[in-house]
């Protein structure tokens, strides 16, 4: 439901020809397209009708709304009333208001119209076994299999119900039985910056930790970001983007964060990133996530956004996580035995990761720095121990390549065109895909990315194929900023932009639209112009 | 000579750190001296000890003392979280934390005071000399009103007083003394390793190179002459036998948690460690005159640290085993139906 009338406008102007258009009559939205279907309410005066109170009526327009949709669609009054009743049981005269509502809005649709689109719901059994559910409730599952065990965050949208879930989850499941003691720790700490270093100082001493934030916190924890990636401290990092710079649009969704949560904090640093397209996803990949860190020793940020955060989306169940989990190289007496003399920071395998112990283990003991140090961890402002450190921490990272979760491919025959994205870019995408070919027979192949560092698997792709379009929620073309600092020249002239940075989730005709304009198969005018003159008109 | 061993059978080789960088004369060497005397003659075993600090001089210093021990330094003014984060893995560790009168009134101000809100369990030792050394002597937040650099710059701003503000912060422990002081701050040191929350020791320690002149504080003389002691400090582990022979009419006794005993002789009369609302008077009395008290200025022993708040497991988390971290399927089948 649209409230605003420079959205109203927008919207009507992106619909497909032949929608329905359900509106508050004054709006008169009907005067700007003639290729829809127009269904005009009265909602000021039906609401006056049932609702004696006017400090009342904004609460209940919305069921006047549903009413008429009812109606429109064929869904049946009493499975209305009990979806009502479930949420307003208990609250007698609350009940009574929106049931009111609700059957005038389905009397006035019986009343005036008649049916002129083709859309109608009806019984299946498709959602049969699904489950409803946010990203940041699947995360927070996630993180809890995982076996996480320290948790800071500060309050931030849209990230607060990832923690908050998880706290809920925790207390009901993380207990002991016995003792009815915690095997868990949940801070609110007082900003970001104490969030991080909490985390930090927590997986510096053994634990499994993590925390949540968005944007602004993600700038707040640059430094200690920096200092978790030279001393290679492991832990996980939520990254729930919203809409930015700075306080931005913080209800509205993007993926904006990408450049910087990749190389967050100053010097020479860079960060694996874990992209969720869908709430399995989130529930894989935190557990995913708290793996990587501990294997490289260092943080993982997972890259979900508000709108696979706080929607509710179908999807299959989840499963159990089968077999353990991956503590990474932590120094045992057998190891120590084996490698002979231990250093922090020796690369003993030739991977780049090295052995660490841990506070109270009887290991050998170390002084964790963010200042420059040689392999066995001591101070050191040595030319080659600084060198040396630095290409062993970037041998690591390219070690990652091996580990984080590959790309998603899906190839189509004939396909010259390729299509890269990833998180909730992709479901507009892949509905992109199919109105590319229908309307002008496009055929594209598609790469879904799931993680940075990126895997071999990217340069393959844009090999493939003769132009590629990566597709992002954002300005600047981030994530094509990271390839373009790895790809070969004659690979990098073959990317292209599709952005979509308005704070709304990216749609598909959106991506067509656009391809399409790049492709020479659309005039860029005849897409714009009516959006903007109706923006325009709407004064918003 | 030959080696001395505490209770444990350790020689002190490993409560010794490596060799100072910090200038000859230097106050916070003489702190690390008495870090090394305290946890030895306690007999704690370095490997159990987590040392911490942010960024500075002070911060420096604990690559100075207890070699065997795992160390953190931080970020600038952080080492509240992280040592938060560490014991919340680790609860069975001892952590003490070094910062500075920058790296704690300055820049750390906001995690000084919400690690004092907490009482998490951990030593916070600021070594206080007024100003900031390493980057060559700008004032810090307890530099004196009127102080002068050496360029000129005179200081408007009224310090921050860290004890009075830890004590109306909810803080535990808090006590105050001079590095230069040896009997007092091993005293204070030893009865902060028995104490079960946030111990906060502000030591005035002279910066030898930017803050000993004539009219500073945190000089030398100046603390040597102005040093009001509210009490003279003893402590008494749990494990020794009490021989020591106080008066009972100026000794008062603070029974540790542990079972261990802080006897405080009242130097100045009446004073008494307990009581909140005369502790904040002394302290502001005592600076009025110029002076700075000195000695345990305020113990709350019972007072719950933050552990025992969130009511934790005995096992520290870091090591608990998948089992009991990863609930069963059974939990997962639970959700998902919810979900459904």
């Amino acid at each position: 439901m649209v409230r605003h009338l420079g959205a109203a406008l927008a919207r009507v102007w992106t619909l497909e020809p032949g929608a329905a258009v359900l509106y508050d009559e004054p709006l008169k939205l009907n005067t700007l397209r003639s290729d829809l279907v127009f269904y005009p309410v009265p909602f000021d005066k039906i609401v006056a009708e049932v609702c004696k109170d006017a400090k009342l009526r904004r609460l209940v327009k919305n069921m006047i709304y549903d009413g008429v949709l009812s109606q429109l669609l064929g869904i049946e009054l009493a499975e209305m009333e009990r979806a009502l009743r479930r949420q307003l049981g208990k609250k007698v005269k609350a009940m009574e208001l929106n049931l009111a509502a609700l059957h005038a809005g389905f009397a006035y649709a019986e009343k005036t119209f008649t049916k002129h689109d083709p859309y109608w719901v009806e019984r299946m059994d498709k959602t049969a076994g699904m489950i409803l559910v946010e990203g940041n409730a699947a995360a927070a599952l996630g993180a809890m299999m995982a076996g996480v065990t320290v948790v800071a965050w500060y309050p931030i949208t849209p990230s607060s119900s990832l923690p908050e879930t998880l706290i809920s989850y925790m207390k009901k499941y993380r207990v002991d039985k016995k003792t009815g003691k915690a095997t868990f720790a949940i801070v609110q700490a007082e900003d970001e910056i104490a969030s991080i270093g909490m985390v930090i100082g927590a997986a510096w001493a053994g634990a499994r930790a993590m925390t949540s934030t968005s944007g602004p916190g993600i700038s707040l924890m640059s430094e200690f970001a920096g200092l978790a990636y030279y001393a290679e401290v492991p832990a996980v990092v939520f990254d729930i983007q919203r809409v930015g710079p700075s306080t931005g649009l913080p209800t509205r969704t993007a993926q904006g964060d990408i450049v910087k949560a990749a190389l967050l904090s100053h010097g020479d640093t860079k960060h694996i990133l874990l992209i969720p397209a869908s709430v399995e996803e989130c529930y894989t990949m935190a557990m995913a996530a708290f793996d990587l860190a501990e294997r490289f020793q260092t943080l993982v940020f997972v890259m979900s956004d508000l709108d696979l955060a706080m929607n509710t989306w179908m999807s299959t169940a989840f499963t159990y996580p089968e077999g353990s989990i991956d503590r990474g190289k932590v120094l045992d007496a057998a190891t120590l035995k084996r490698i002979g003399e231990w250093g922090r920071y020796r690369d003993v395998d030739g991977d780049g990761i090295p052995y660490r112990t841990i506070p109270g283990d009887d290991m050998p003991s170390y002084f964790t720095r963010g200042s420059g140090h040689n392999d066995k961890g001591q101070y050191s402002e040595r030319p080659d121990d600084y060198v040396n450190n630095m290409h062993r921490l970037a041998r690591k990272f390219d070690t990652a390549r091996r580990y984080v979760p590959g790309p998603e491919y899906l190839d189509t025959p004939g396909a010259q065109i390729g299509i890269i994205g990833y998180g909730t870019s992709h479901w507009a995408i892949e509905e992109s895909r199919d109105q590319l070919e229908r309307e002008t027979g496009t055929k594209t192949a598609y790469l879904r990315l799931r993680a940075y560092p990126f895997t071999p698997d990217l340069a393959a792709f844009v090999e493939r194929y003769s132009r590629v379009y990566v597709v992002e929620q954002n300005r600047d073309a981030q994530m094509l900023s990271l390839m373009r600092l790895e790809l070969p020249p004659d690979l990098i002239g073959k990317l292209r932009s599709v952005l979509h940075f308005n704070g709304l989730p990216i749609d598909a005709r959106s991506v067509t639209d656009e391809i399409l304009i790049q492709e020479g198969k659309k005039e860029r005018d005849a897409v714009r112009a009516p959006v903007s003159a109706a923006l325009a008109a709407g004064g918003e | 000579m030959a080696d001395r061993t505490n209770r444990l059978g350790l020689e002190i080789t490993p409560y010794r750190g490596g060799k100072t960088t910090l200038c000859a004369g230097c106050g916070h060497n003489a702190i690390s001296e008495r870090i090394i005397d305290a946890f030895f003659d306690l007999g704690i075993d370095p490997r159990r000890v987590l040392k911490l600090s942010g960024i500075g001089c002070s911060s420096k210093s604990p690559a100075y003392f207890l070699g065997a021990a795992h160390g953190f330094n931080a970020v600038h003014g952080r080492m509240p979280s992280v040592g938060t984060g560490a014991m919340l893995a680790n609860g069975k560790l001892l952590a003490i934390g070094v910062s500075g009168d920058g790296d704690t009134g300055a820049i750390g101000i906001g995690q000084f005071v919400h690690l004092m809100r907490r009482n998490v369990p951990l030593i916070y030792i600021i070594e206080d000399n007024g100003c900031y050394g390493l980057t060559k002597g700008q004032f810090s937040p307890t530099a004196d009103i009127g102080s002068v650099l050496k360029n000129g710059v005179v200081n408007d701003l009224t310090p921050i007083d860290t004890c009075a503000l830890a004590i109306q912060l909810g803080a535990s422990f808090v006590a105050r003394s001079f590095s230069g002081d040896k009997k007092q701050l091993l005293a204070i040191l030893k009865a902060s390793l028995s104490h079960r929350g946030t111990a906060l020791i502000d030591v005035i320690s002279p910066c030898v190179a930017f803050n000993d002149h004539e009219g500073s504080t945190k000089s030398y003389a100046y603390a040597k002459d102005h040093d009001e002691p509210v009490d003279e400090v003893s402590f008494v582990p749990f494990f020794e036998d009490i021989s020591i022979d106080y008066d009972p009419g100026t000794t008062t006794e603070v029974k540790m948690p542990d079972g261990s005993r802080l006897y405080l002789k009242k130097v100045a009369e009446d004073y008494d460690p307990t009581d909140k609302l005369n502790a904040m008077r002394v302290i502001h009395e005592t600076a009025r005159r110029g002076e700075f008290a000195t000695g345990v200025l305020y113990i709350e022993p019972d007072k719950a640290d933050f552990l025992t708040l969130l009511n934790l497991v005995d096992e520290p988390l870091a090591t608990l085993p998948l089992e009991r971290v990863r609930p069963g399927r059974e939990v997962l089948d639970e959700i998902m139906e919810s979900l459904r």
